[in-house]
């Protein structure tokens, strides 16, 4: 059973899903050789405060989940029989984050489900370091009027391969604010993905991505507007330096039939530092209703603006310094609203040697 | 004391047709201390010859020489022009997304003077800045010029005028753009300049109504990629009256 289900689920490289994907660098997380000790890498870094608990629950016990077709996700599912639970009360607010850090694992398969109860409010910070090979299924689940900011930071050592899917469900009128920052890894595959269940709800989606010599970083966001009146905003923004550095950003938004008065933008910008690196983005949206406030998308890719390069010279700085200007400005859009100072200026001091090092 | 030298200056611009002339030799010499007015009709080259001389990488000198003190400048990158004395106002300053002004500033600031300036005197030192150009001191940490509305742009490039002290200033059109009030602040902001650094001034305008705050010493009349006509600010009374058809068709 076993057996059948893998060969079925193996992706060759010719599916839509895959083709920009190096499979030979999966660490098998695509098809299930990847080496694993069993043991699970996630733990919690801040206290349990009242109301908030985190636990390993067997699946049966937080059943149903949501549908993928995504094969890293699937071994995951076949594979798993504890998923680490954080689960926040119904009207619960938190005043501080929560943080979950790793732990360091050789190779595994994870997965992790964020609940928060009606009217809940949280942020959370999943800080993922460390040299791994790791494929997750990561869910939250938003009670009606929940709201969640959910952060996750990509500064894995320069071999691990992390390969996740960070599905979100969203009750009436909840909303969910992520920042998805990737930075580090051999090769980095999130599925941000969000599913509207209730009228109301709304998500901001944000993302950055810095990817040097030889990187792989792919961001596969997927918003699935299935009910009326949600909101979505997508900001993904990247820039690229270096031979054989490659992204992908996809952005795939449905309105559906009854997703009357849905209200969507999504934007990519990848900022092209060198020659050799390659920037693939594609936007992608579906509207099976004309009843909608507003749908757009928007993607470029080029190099630096001659125009803030020649002001910022003309005031005296150096070509350099004003290039770090501008790319730090390009990032610190997002990653200024990640609101905490020690993670905020850790990024940044990242981007800022990566660009020393090839002379930006 | 110091000279800006224009000599004969060709600039062109590359288009989808080929090369394109633009000023078709241009002759101007500024020193410190002296206003010249530049008036021309839309499109005649006034901010080709700005941009030329700040050393943007859209015009191509085919011909002439530019030079401050002696020093050759079309030799310099744009910064460096700009550390050998130079100021460009913008007719149209750019946005620079996720840089603060402050930021900004102080950047350029350590740039010019060689050393970052010490953070407890250069704070009110930016702070006095604002204040003489009744600009928000909330503006320091908004974005270089994004959301500006035009007023704010120009009084924003004002401001660093009057905070990186050049030795000559080129203002393109600073004038367009402001109410009344705002206008006298501008020009009050040049004149301060002026008096404090002895600063040589290029001024585009297309109204006389900035020239009865900033004097000129000089008015020279453009057309056609070239200086047609130059005189005192008698000359700029003249072409508010008359415009400029006598020097378009010659
Ligand atoms: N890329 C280009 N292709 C074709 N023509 C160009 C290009 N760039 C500039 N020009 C032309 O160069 C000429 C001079 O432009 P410039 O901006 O210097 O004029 P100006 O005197 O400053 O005008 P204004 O008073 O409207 O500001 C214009 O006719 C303009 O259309
Ligand atoms: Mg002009």
């Amino acid at each position: 059973m076993q057996g059948l289900q893998t060969n079925y689920l193996t992706p060759t490289g010719r599916e839509e899903a895959w083709r920009f994907t190096p499979l030979a660098r999966m660490g098998g997380l695509h098809d299930g050789t990847v080496v694993r000790s069993g043991e699970s890498s996630l733990f919690l870094r801040t206290g349990l405060t009242s109301g908030v608990t985190f636990a390993q629950v067997a699946p049966d016990a937080i059943a149903p989940f949501s549908q993928s077709d995504d094969a890293v996700v699937l071994h995951a599912r076949s594979e798993v029989t504890a998923i680490s639970h954080l689960s926040i009360d119904k009207g619960i607010t938190l005043a501080e984050p929560i943080y979950l850090g790793r732990k360091s694992v050789a190779g595994e398969y994870s997965r992790i489900k964020i609940s928060l109860g009606v009217n809940a409010h949280a942020k959370v910070i999943l800080e993922n370091s460390g040299s791994t090979i790791l494929g997750e299924d990561l869910e939250m689940e938003l009670g009606a009027g929940a709201s969640l900011t959910f952060i996750s930071l990509q500064e894995w050592s320069a071999d691990t391969v992390y390969s996740a899917r960070h599905h979100a469900i969203l009750d009436r009128d909840a909303s969910l604010e992520s920042i998805v920052v990737t930075l580090g890894g051999s090769l980095v595959r999130i599925l941000p993905t969000v599913e509207f269940r209730g009228e109301g709800a709304s998500v901001s989606l944000n993302g950055v991505y810095f990817a040097s010599a030889g990187q792989h970083q792919e961001h596969r966001l997927h918003v699935d507007h299935l009910v009326p009146r949600a909101k979505s905003r997508v900001n993904y923004k990247g820039a690229l330096t270096g031979d054989k550095a490659h992204t992908v950003w996809i952005g795939d938004v449905f309105i559906r039939a009854a997703a009357e008065g849905t209200d969507t933008y999504e934007l990519n910008r990848n900022l092209l530092l060198s020659d050799g690196a390659r920037a693939d983005s594609v936007p992608n949206l579906e509207i099976e209703t004309g009843e909608i406030v507003g749908a757009g998308h928007a993607s470029t890719t080029g190099r630096f603006d001659d125009e803030q390069l020649f002001y910022l010279m003309s005031r005296g700085i150096e070509s350099d310094d004003a290039r770090r200007l501008v790319v730090r400005g390009f990032f610190a859009e997002i990653i200024g609203h990640i609101g905490a100072e020690d993670i905020q200026e850790r990024l940044m001091t990242h981007i800022d040697t990566e660009l020393s090092r090839v002379g930006a | 004391m110091s000279t800006l030298e224009i000599k004969n200056l060709q600039v062109s611009v590359d288009t989808e047709a080929g090369a394109k002339e633009i000023l078709k030799g241009v002759d101007l010499t500024i020193r410190s201390g002296e206003t010249h007015a530049v008036m021309g009709p839309n499109g005649s080259g006034k901010s080709t010859l700005a941009y030329s001389i700040a050393g943007h990488p859209k015009y191509k000198i085919t011909g002439g020489s530019v030079t401050l003190d002696g020093v050759d400048l079309l030799e310099m990158t744009v910064d460096e022009r700009a550390r050998a004395g130079l100021f460009l106002a913008m007719q149209y300053p750019v946005e620079v997304p996720g840089v603060s002004v402050s930021n900004f500033l102080r950047t350029a600031a350590t740039a010019l003077r060689g050393e970052a300036p010490k953070l407890r005197t250069w704070v009110g030192e930016v702070k006095d800045a604002m204040n003489a150009l009744n600009m928000d001191p909330a503006f320091a940490e908004r974005n270089v010029n994004e959301g500006f509305s035009g007023g704010e742009k120009k009084r924003h490039e004002i401001m660093q005028l009057e905070l990186l002290k050049p030795k000559i200033a080129i203002l393109d059109e600073t004038d367009s753009g402001l109410d009344v009030d705002a206008l006298r602040i501008v020009s009050e902001g040049v004149n301060r300049a002026k008096a404090a650094n002895d600063l040589g001034v290029l001024l585009i305008t297309h109204y006389t109504r900035i020239l009865r705050y900033i004097k000129p010493d000089f008015v020279h009349v453009f057309a056609a990629g070239r200086v047609v006509e130059e005189g005192g600010p008698e000359l700029a009374e003249k072409l508010e009256e008359s415009g400029y058809a006598e020097y378009v068709t010659q």
